[in-house]
């Protein structure tokens, strides 16, 4: 990847998790850590890698995105909102009575929004029939399927992933935020996944782990997917449950945050201002 | 328009091939049309819609939560899509996939239960469905229909790939008895007289429709006169013909291969209270009991669902 596009990448991630964190903390509670987790894929994707048209959605060439965790919205909203779907300012109506952003992501509310999610494992199968569809219409665009980790607990998981690697669907992008963590604790302590990558090529995927603070290995592995033609493609993101934020990383129950005491805003503030820092320095090459 | 065929005992074509010629014909008029299938075509005969539309076809496996979201996200692309399954799995089973990647998602869906209640034979009780409708009802949005016939599960079938939503009907996939000349046309969300009469109104759907118009006519000889409407839409409810069809009425019975809790019997309840109606009233259908195996006579038989058990009904409440 060149510099100057990396450092935009950056910038754009640097963006995304002020908003995350800006939009959290106004609100006073929000699912942080699974947000958090996934600020690098999402700068990626509406940085680089994804077709898409902001002022028209609904386009038709446009690639998809299926956040399946749901709960992860926030970081979706954000990459929206900083790539020109929407006005910022909705960041700040999150959960809000009869707002376009709800906690899980609703594709009747919010502009970019392609498959209404929240009750986990459904969207593994949402997507795997809107890749069935765009296979069928001929066309070239891809399905970015983010699931989480802790998702993975859902058995509807494994009927999609059975049926997107019988069809070799590869113009389903399955990503794994493999963060380590799901509600009530460790993946390993709640319902141990054991080898993700291992369970996935055993299902018949073409499967990658990178990384998922580094951009460059996020942007090559999909790069590398989009090469496969003779099977269905998996990417388990090898990932931080409050990733970038080392304050939230180290707390120990960050599914949800309430921002309800002095040390939390404090942290927060430190984090936001930090970024704010690095976006106006125009990112690491002139730091 | 509907017109009543007059030989009652002739059966018609399988009803599963009556639903998968129905959705061949929209097929041939659509190509978004398709048709998906949880490892029981052979069962259900969409192998026939696989052989002639081979690209309209999808085989989801022994997996009906994902097919039914593989459904919907067809649907969010512009697909038409129909699912079959046995009614428990295309309802029970899949009941939070068709309510959130279908119904809170706006996306369309189809759904094909078959063998309803006691037509389900010697699968047994673990593939009874009886209480289908009362799910499907809840959906907000969604149309609930319990079919009679060969002619009027076509037509509800080509209705439904007309409009978007969640929609649902259930019948048998063997030949039932023809109530409906070919030709029949029908209307979604109201119920047709099939049979007038003054003395009780008996509101019944699916293909127990023939056995209340059997014991409409034994009634009538035995000078009770019975009035019958096929409620094949439970949902969206003819609410109108029901009000209208009571008055005069001095008893209503509801009858169903279904559950008597939350199904056609519950809804015409809530409609006669509502509307301040009292009168003599019998939800006749199956109260807390699961199913079991055996032939469709026999479970019929068992669970109270023949016309004779009917007559039994109406006249206990004169």
């Amino acid at each position: 990847m060149e510099k100057n596009t990396l450092n935009q990448l950056e910038i754009l991630a640097a963006k995304i998790r002020y908003d995350v964190l800006d939009m959290l903390q106004h609100r006073g509670y929000g699912h942080l850590g699974g947000s958090l987790s996934l600020v690098e894929l999402m700068s990626v994707l509406y940085g680089k890698q994804m077709k898409y048209d902001a002022k028209n959605p609904k386009w038709e060439g446009r690639d998809r995105v299926v956040l399946s965790k749901g709960h992860a919205g926030p970081v979706w909203y954000s990459a929206l909102a900083e790539c020109g779907f929407f006005d910022k300012e909705w960041l700040y109506t999150l959960n809000d009575g009869g707002t376009k952003l709800p906690s899980h992501p609703d594709r009747t509310k919010t502009p970019g929004v392609d498959m209404t999610t929240g009750s986990l494992g459904q969207g593994t199968s949402t997507a795997s029939g809107i890749a069935t569809a765009l296979k069928k219409k001929g066309s070239d665009n891809y399905v970015y399927l983010i699931v989480g980790d802790g998702e993975l607990n859902e058995g509807q998981c494994w009927e999609a992933f059975q049926y997107l690697a019988h069809y070799k669907l590869n113009n389903c992008i399955v990503i794994i935020d493999d963060n380590k963590r799901q509600l009530d604790g460790y993946t390993k302590d709640i319902m141990n996944p054991f080898s993700i990558s291992k369970k996935m090529e055993a299902f018949g995927f073409y499967t990658q782990t990178v990384k998922g603070n580094d951009m460059e290995a996020i942007d090559d592995a999909i790069n590398k997917a989009k090469e496969v033609k003779d099977s269905a493609v998996c990417i388990v993101l090898d990932t931080i449950k409050g990733q970038g934020v080392p304050y939230f990383e180290q707390m120990f129950s960050n599914h949800s945050v309430k921002f309800n005491n002095d040390e939390i805003n404090t942290q927060t503030n430190q984090a936001k201002e930090q970024l704010l820092e690095f976006i106006n320095k125009g990112g690491s090459t002139n730091v | 328009m509907f017109k009543l065929v007059e030989d009652r005992s002739k059966k018609g074509l399988d009803l599963c091939v009556t639903v998968a010629n129905a959705i061949m014909d929209e097929i041939a008029v659509n190509d978004k049309v398709v048709y998906l299938e949880a490892d029981l075509g052979g069962a259900s005969k969409s192998t026939l819609v696989e052989k002639k539309y081979p690209d309209n076809f999808i085989q989801c496996g022994i997996s009906e939560a994902n097919m039914v979201g593989v459904a919907c996200g067809m649907s969010s692309e512009g697909f038409v899509p129909f699912i079959h399954t046995f009614g428990p799995f295309a309802t029970r089973r899949v009941f939070d996939q068709v309510y959130l990647s279908g119904g809170y998602a706006h996306n369309t869906i189809n759904i094909y239960g078959s063998d309803p209640g006691f037509t389900v034979g010697p699968n047994g009780g673990t593939h009874t469905t009886w209480e289908d409708v009362a799910l499907m009802r809840t959906i907000p949005g969604a149309v609930v229909c319990d079919t009679c016939d060969e002619v009027q599960t076509a037509w509800v079938v080509k209705e439904f790939a007309k409009s978007e939503g969640v929609h649902y009907f259930r019948c048998n996939r063997k030949p039932v008895r023809n109530v409906y000349e070919k030709g029949s046309t029908f209307e979604m969300g109201k119920g047709n007289v099939i049979h007038k009469g003054s003395d009780v109104l008996v509101i019944t759907a699916g293909q127990i429709v023939s056995d209340a118009l059997d014991a409409a006519e034994e009634l009538e000889k035995q000078g009770i006169s019975v009035e019958v409407i096929d409620m094949f839409c439970i949902k969206p409810l003819d609410v109108e013909l029901i009000l209208s069809e009571v008055k005069g009425k001095k008893a209503v019975v509801t009858f169903e291969n279904h559950s008597i809790t939350g199904g056609l019997g519950s809804a015409v309840s809530e409609v006669l209270m509502e509307n301040g109606v009292s009168v003599p009233f019998k939800r006749h259908g199956i109260n807390e009991l699961f199913g079991q195996v055996g032939t469709p006579d026999f479970l019929q038989k068992e669970f109270k669902l023949t016309a004779s058990d009917l007559e039994e009904t109406i006249k206990s409440l004169l």
